[in-house]
């Protein structure tokens, strides 16, 4: 970890946060990159691939719900974390500072709504 | 009340001074404007060119970013940069005459950051220079759109209602709203003071600011990744610390009348000693500065189209001053966006920001009150050094003493929070315990040694 790193360091398959637990806090990568992993059966299939400026468990400051995916490091990489209680005290003083998170889990949803799209026009092909 | 002043499309702002408060403002007033699809100018006038080392292109400070303000920015997908950041801290070590203590931060990650102000302490090679956190947030700002006018700014007045401003070149533009943020260290002040403003600047007081040169390696092996602070029994030394950067090391003293014979006293003492490597003696030649810090808020620091933000409004008792100029920059942007920039605008959504922070420097007041005697007091030190050991060798354990120190010294939460967590009876009965505990002949702890 160089001497300016900000964060925490995770080596190459650490577990950052595991599907099915409870989470607290979310991550903003630093540098380096994640892989998101979701348990279908007895396997891991990946699902995405964050990087530099991403963020992820996030679902876990807006819900009590368990943590949806499992986030592997892929190489190195550092990671801040953000503690659900102090952030959304800061939340609350300024709602603005949640914008930016709200903007990425809205390009996100449109992701989502494009792949959906896509395997549904995929599967009326094959019929 | 709505007011009739507002920021249309195509409305000149003109802010003057581009350190951290000036950058912040531009950055947010033209991020929310764009998200408004609103289209402003904003000019920025800074004479200081942050490529430059010390003094020419430092804004003066100890540079630390509080852990509360790495978090908001990498909220805010400002994510600092590892050329900015010299190093990522991740504890502090608590120096006193009764021994010292190491406090990690909650998760033991490094989570502040130690940055230069500018490219560098006066008299850094070539080779070591570095990029400076105002010379990018200001690069953030440009790269929003902002235009730098790099250029002192030596005339302000009004005309037909709207603020102008010249330079020595005798260039002069008027704006429909001026954002000042200029800081305490500039004679800048003095150009409002005929301008009939009910602002008065705020109060303040010097400290002493010493960089010295130590290497990468040395910095590591002696300091490491923690800031070291230390609460001495010195006469007017109200405060210290040593911040470990890329190649050099900070010192910043705070306290009254501080001169060569504090100064020399300080750095003699066997704690300051015990931190740098043996036979370490201060160059001949080395940088410092004696920079004013804000102690008292400005009064009134608005008026119709003016708005004063970060240092010369209001800003944090001596601690996180920078993470001060981000919150009021903000709000003063949002307000200026969203309410109008009328100075009854500025009263109702931008002032309770303001005064947040004043009412919290009052019960920050408070607080070093309360550190300062225990500083004056070595049972006092015994039974807090005590407390804190014990925590931090207790796994699990609520870090009750090591929490309120490590916030009133990182200036990583308000200053209520710490003190409120300084009156829950479990902190009370630990201390009054320890302080006993701790003066008894066989509870004291070991006299500091060298740091490993």
């Amino acid at each position: 970890m160089s001497p300016g790193a900000l964060g925490k360091l995770y080596h190459d398959g650490d577990i950052i946060v595991r599907q099915g637990e409870e989470g607290n806090c979310m991550y903003v990568i630093q540098r380096g990159e994640v892989e998101v992993l979701l348990k279908k059966g007895d396997k891991d299939v990946r699902v995405a691939v964050l990087g530099e400026g991403d963020f992820f468990g996030e679902m876990a400051l807006f819900g009590r719900e368990v943590r949806s995916a499992t986030v592997r490091a892929k190489g190195e990489v550092t990671a801040l974390t953000l503690e659900k209680k102090s952030f959304l005290r800061r939340v609350h003083e300024d709602p603005s500072l949640a914008f930016s998170i709200l903007e990425k889990m809205s390009q996100r949803i449109r992701n989502l709504n494009a792949q959906l799209n896509k395997a549904l026009g995929r599967r009326a092909a094959l019929r | 009340m709505v007011s009739d002043l507002k920021l249309d499309d195509g409305s000149r702002v003109g802010v003057m001074g581009g350190g951290p408060a000036g950058s912040f403002f531009s950055y947010f007033l033209l991020q929310i404007a764009q998200r408004m699809q609103l289209d402003l100018n904003v000019d920025i006038y800074e004479a200081r060119d942050f490529s430059l080392a010390a003094p020419q292109g430092c804004n003066m400070c100890g540079g630390i970013i509080s852990e509360s303000l790495v978090q908001n920015l990498a909220a805010e997908g400002i994510n600092l940069p590892s050329s900015v950041v010299q190093r990522g801290l991740d504890s502090y070590f608590l120096h006193m005459d009764v021994g010292s203590v190491r406090i990690e931060t909650p998760l033991q990650e490094m989570r502040i950051a130690a940055v230069h102000r500018g490219c560098g302490p006066r008299g850094i090679k070539e080779e070591l220079k570095v990029r400076g956190f105002d010379g990018y947030l200001l690069d953030l700002a440009l790269a929003k759109g902002a235009k730098l006018i790099r250029k002192r700014v030596d005339g302000v007045g009004w005309e037909n209602g709207r603020p102008w401003l010249k330079t020595p070149d005798g260039s002069k533009a008027t704006y429909d709203l001026l954002a000042v943020a200029v800081g305490v260290n500039t004679s800048a002040m003095r150009l409002f003071e005929g301008l009939n403003l009910r602002y008065q600047p705020p109060r303040s007081t010097k400290t002493h600011i010493r960089e010295f040169f130590l290497g990468r390696e040395t910095i590591k092996k002696y300091l490491g990744s923690s800031m070291h602070v230390f609460l001495l029994n010195i006469p007017r030394l109200e405060f210290a610390a040593l911040i470990p950067k890329g190649d050099y090391v900070t010192l910043c003293l705070l306290g009254h009348d501080i001169d060569k014979q504090l100064i020399e006293s300080f750095i003699g003492s066997s704690e300051v000693k015990h931190c740098l490597p043996p036979n370490w003696e201060p160059p001949a030649d080395f940088c410092h500065c004696a920079p004013k810090i804000s102690i008292k808020g400005a009064v009134e620091p608005f008026a119709d189209r003016m708005v004063f933000a970060g240092d010369c409004g209001v800003t944090r008792l001596y601690k996180d001053g920078i993470g001060a100029a981000y919150r009021t920059a903000k709000a003063a942007a949002i307000t200026a966006v969203f309410e109008g920039i009328a100075a009854e605008d500025f009263r109702r959504h931008y002032w309770p920001v303001c005064q947040a922070v004043t009412s919290d420097n009052r019960i920050g007041e408070l607080v070093f009150a309360a550190a300062r005697q225990i500083q004056k007091r070595r049972f006092a030190r015994r039974g807090m050094l005590r407390m804190v050991e014990k925590e931090q060798k207790e796994k699990g354990s609520r870090r009750r003493m090591s929490s309120v120190l490590w916030d009133t010294f990182t200036g990583s939460a308000p200053y209520q929070q710490v003190f409120l967590r300084t009156l829950h009876p479990a902190f009370i009965s630990r201390l009054v315990w320890d302080i006993a505990v701790g003066n008894m002949p066989f509870g004291k702890t070991q006299e500091p040694g060298r740091m490993q």
